[in-house]
């Protein structure tokens, strides 16, 4: 595929259309879902089945006024909620969704999603500090060392699965899964390493997706109860929204991964009719998850994240790192 | 070491069991009333304000005993009757209800002797005004019997 | 205490490096108009302070200036989520004063209420509490079992919350057979939502690592406190006005006082879930032991007016040891009403326990103590 300017605009045009859209109605769904689990209807008023609600929100958002807190850093508070929404953009131009869609195929796809997504936190620590908001700051601070703990376990993870592929490159990972479900990198028993403990990998790449994520039960940053608000305390109008709308679009980029490098992306698990259609459908069975744990689950404590983190993720993501290694250098 | 693999193991466990629980609630049916849509019947002891209990006649059984107003610990009623010449009861003329300070003990339809006094099955009393809820009993009596 | 081994380590504070944190008085962990005043470090605590008042009505004053009868409806107003045990201590009170016999349907049915009236408050308490913790569907299912409770209660009462149902001599309004068969029904349907409570939350990881040893209350600090309820039985202290200094016909139930030894969080938790368990059998007695007859006494005087005197009387609510000193000059209006309310105990050890604690430990460990805050403020 050519980069041509029109091929890169369509494709940015394209990735935030996705995002914003995927963001708005993840929200319903976060809300459907969450009410069925407890019992009650959700959002059911405004449109069939409630599904106009995202778009009367966001218009209400956008009347709002947006207001800057006294005594802090203008230019950070502005920049923080764009920065949240601009690397989850970015790195959907690298997915592939199926062997034809995706924007820009690169080479070294799995580094530059991760170059991205570590820029995720960067936009906490911005509104944390600039919000001039001791609960804020506090959040900001969990948040920093929340990436530190978990980004080391997701690369260890991720390394795995590369070493199995040889390869960086995302289409290529996808494609030496593609055969069958049992070529996938969650159970793979037919492929390059026959390495029966990844899925414990897969859950450990996946804990990991949520504490990136920020979501329940590792919202730390967010923790309603006891930080009111945390990092977006300060922010009303648009710059909630986009830092809302960026959570929903880190959500599409965990599970995209996820997929991509565990589930075998667009291919099918009895190697028939490969496609878009079902990468979509691990994708969003991922995302119900998501929004299913988030439902059952209390919050873990900072010490007990970092905890789970040091003491038993990163220690297990490196002895399976150590063991695949070993396989691939036997087999 | 044993311990540090077990205890993962069961945690692991008890986090799907959890999950467990919430997809078996997923799947039920909602329990909630939508409420303007749909609307629960009062049930038959419902405390609402109070209301004034009529006679066949469509006149007001009470006495204007005073026993309510004395009663009540907020003192929200105010009532004034006068005694029509030639008879021997006082008839009552106002009838007072300052909802705004009512906490619907309910004292005042226990310490009624005559059956005057009754609880009404009203809950829809949201208002901006604080005029709206300075009730006048006896007009909402005339009210409900034309 | 296996959990926060490092949040007790000791930590050299200057002076300059804290800060302080206004908890509240609006903050979603307070559960209403409290004020706590934190000085931080990092997230450490180093000292707090809590400070109470926002919401005094001067309940014990009113109680000085209106009668007997006037202010019963004032004590459902005080703990909004268990009432009718707090009208419980006040018209037993009133009773011993003056010598009021109550018929026995009237006690057994004052026991049920309060029973059903403590298993809704524990279910309220156990949904905020998780949900301080970051869980919200156990709120929802617990609101759930809640809504039953309610509605057989305004059934008999004709209000959801703020009951007024004890007259001094026995009840408002008899029970019907409507309401005692909703009661059998509901006890059954109690204890399996108890099992599922148990499976969502009480064996949950994350939920056990975040109470497990934390937040130790020694029982030295609940005596000098004079915490009452789960917070004293949770540390080992086995004290429930019921068994203690039994009152009305609480003698003729079998049931457990569940006590736990580990001082933590944890074992506040269980207790709670435990009585909850133990009232439903109380509620079950009860309704088989419901013996016929009137519900207010034959004879009873027009006008309160107790003999001069000093009388006390302590009743367990949902939230621990209420206790009613009323002093009475022979008047229609009494000369001193007080109450002392359990919550306002239970809540000042927190300045003292929650030193050196961190943020989430100290908001989790102040769900645990059940804080009601108009009772506080009263």
């Amino acid at each position: 595929m050519n980069l041509t300017l029109l091929n890169v605009i369509v494709a940015v045009v394209i990735a935030i259309a996705f995002a914003a859209l995927n963001a708005a109605y993840l929200v319903w769904a976060e809300r459907r879902g969450a009410a069925r689990i407890q019992r009650r209807p959700g959002p059911n008023i405004n449109g069939p089945f409630g599904l106009l609600q995202p778009p009367l929100d966001g218009i209400k958002l956008m009347a709002k006024q947006l207001t800057t807190p006294g005594g802090a850093d203008k230019v950070l508070f502005i920049a923080a909620p764009v920065l949240a929404m601009f690397p989850a953009i970015m790195s959907f131009v690298t997915i592939p969704f199926s062997d034809t869609i995706v924007a820009k195929n690169m080479n070294v796809g799995v580094l530059m999603i991760f170059a991205f997504a570590s820029m995720g936190s960067m936009s906490l620590v911005f509104a944390g500090w600039s919000s001039r908001n001791k609960y804020s700051m506090m959040s900001s601070v969990r948040a920093v060392s929340q990436a530190v703990a978990y980004e080391i376990p997701m690369l260890i993870t991720t390394i795995t699965v590369v070493m199995i592929a040889g390869s960086t490159d995302l289409m290529e990972i996808v494609n030496q899964q593609s055969p069958s479900i049992l070529h996938w990198n969650i159970f793979p028993l037919l492929g390059n390493s026959h390495n029966l403990l990844m899925p414990l990998s897969f859950l450990i790449f996946f804990t990991c997706t949520l504490a990136e994520t920020n979501r329940a039960p590792f919202d730390l940053g967010e923790a309603e109860s006891e930080l009111v608000a945390g990092f977006h305390t300060e922010y009303g109008s648009m710059g909630f929204g986009l830092f809302f709308m960026g959570e929903y679009a880190n959500i599409v980029i965990g599970s995209c991964m996820t997929t991509i490098l565990f589930l075998g992306g667009w291919s099918c698990p009895f190697g028939l009719f490969p496609g878009v259609w079902w990468f979509i459908i691990k994708l969003y069975i991922l995302i119900a998850t998501f929004i299913w744990i988030r439902w059952t689950f209390p919050r873990t404590t900072i010490y007990g994240l970092l905890n789970l983190s040091w003491k038993i993720l990163i220690p297990l993501s490196l002895f399976n790192l150590l063991f695949t290694a070993g396989l691939i250098k036997v087999f | 070491m044993v311990t540090y693999f077990s205890e993962i193991y069961r945690g692991l466990l008890s986090l799907f069991e959890g999950m467990g629980v919430t997809f078996k609630e997923f799947i039920k049916p909602t329990v909630t009333v939508s409420y303007p849509y749909e609307t629960l019947e009062m049930c038959e002891r419902y405390r609402g304000h109070i209301e004034l209990i009529e006679n066949e006649e469509g006149e007001p059984n009470c006495v204007v005993c005073m026993m309510c107003q004395r009663a009540c610990p907020s003192d929200c009623i105010s009532i004034a009757g006068k005694k029509e010449e030639g008879s021997k009861k006082k008839v009552l003329t106002k009838y007072m209800l300052d909802f705004t300070k009512c906490s619907l003990c309910g004292t005042c339809v226990e310490s009624c002797n005559f059956n005057a006094l009754d609880f009404s099955k009203e809950y829809n009393l949201a208002s901006t005004r604080k005029e709206d809820f300075y009730f006048d009993l006896l007009k909402r009596l005339e009210d409900r019997n034309k | 205490m296996n959990a926060p081994v490092e949040t007790n380590a000791p930590i050299e504070i200057q002076p300059d490096e804290t800060f302080i944190l206004n908890v509240g008085p609006q903050h979603p962990a307070t559960h209403g108009v409290l004020r706590v005043k934190m000085e931080m470090n990092g997230e450490y605590i180093v000292d707090a302070e809590t400070v109470i008042g926002y919401i005094h009505r001067m309940h014990e004053k009113m109680g000085e200036i209106k009668t007997y009868p006037q202010f019963l409806m004032n004590l459902s107003r005080m703990d909004y989520l268990g009432a009718l045990g707090y009208s419980h201590g006040h018209v037993l009170v009133v009773e011993k004063a003056s010598a009021i016999e109550v018929p026995e349907r009237a006690e057994y049915i004052r026991a049920i209420m309060v029973e059903l009236n403590r298993i809704a408050s524990h279910l309220f308490w156990f949904g905020a509490f998780v949900m301080d913790l970051g869980g919200f569907s156990p709120l929802m299912y617990a609101l759930q079992d809640r809504e039953h409770i309610l509605d057989m209660l305004e059934a008999v009462t004709g209000s959801r919350l703020t009951y007024c149902y004890f007259r001094f001599g026995g009840v408002y309004n008899d029970i019907d057979d409507d309401f005692i068969s909703a009661a059998r029904k509901f006890i059954p349907r109690m204890r399996k939502s108890l099992k599922k409570y148990h499976k969502l939350v009480t064996g949950n990881i994350i939920f056990r690592k975040r109470l497990e040893g934390v937040a130790p209350l020694s029982k030295e600090i609940c005596r000098k406190y004079g915490a009452s309820s789960a917070v004293a039985r949770g540390s080992g202290i086995n004290f429930d006005v019921r068994k203690n200094e039994p009152y009305s016909v609480y003698p003729e139930f079998d049931f457990d006082i569940p006590v736990y030894h580990e001082c933590d969080s944890m074992a506040r938790y269980m207790v709670r879930m435990d009585e909850i368990e133990q009232s439903l059998r109380i509620v079950e007695q009860g309704l088989a032991k419901l013996p016929d007859g009137p519900v207010m006494p034959k004879k009873k005087p027009k006008i309160i007016k107790p003999p001069a005197g000093d009388y006390y009387q302590a009743v367990e609510t949902a939230r621990g040891s209420f206790g009613v000193r009323l002093v009475s000059d022979g008047d229609k209006i009494p000369y001193r009403l007080k109450l002392r309310s359990p919550t306002y105990s239970n809540m000042h050890l927190f300045d003292e326990a929650c030193k050196g604690m961190m943020i989430m430990d100290a908001l989790a460990f102040m769900g645990s103590l059940d804080l009601v805050i108009p009772e506080i403020d009263r």
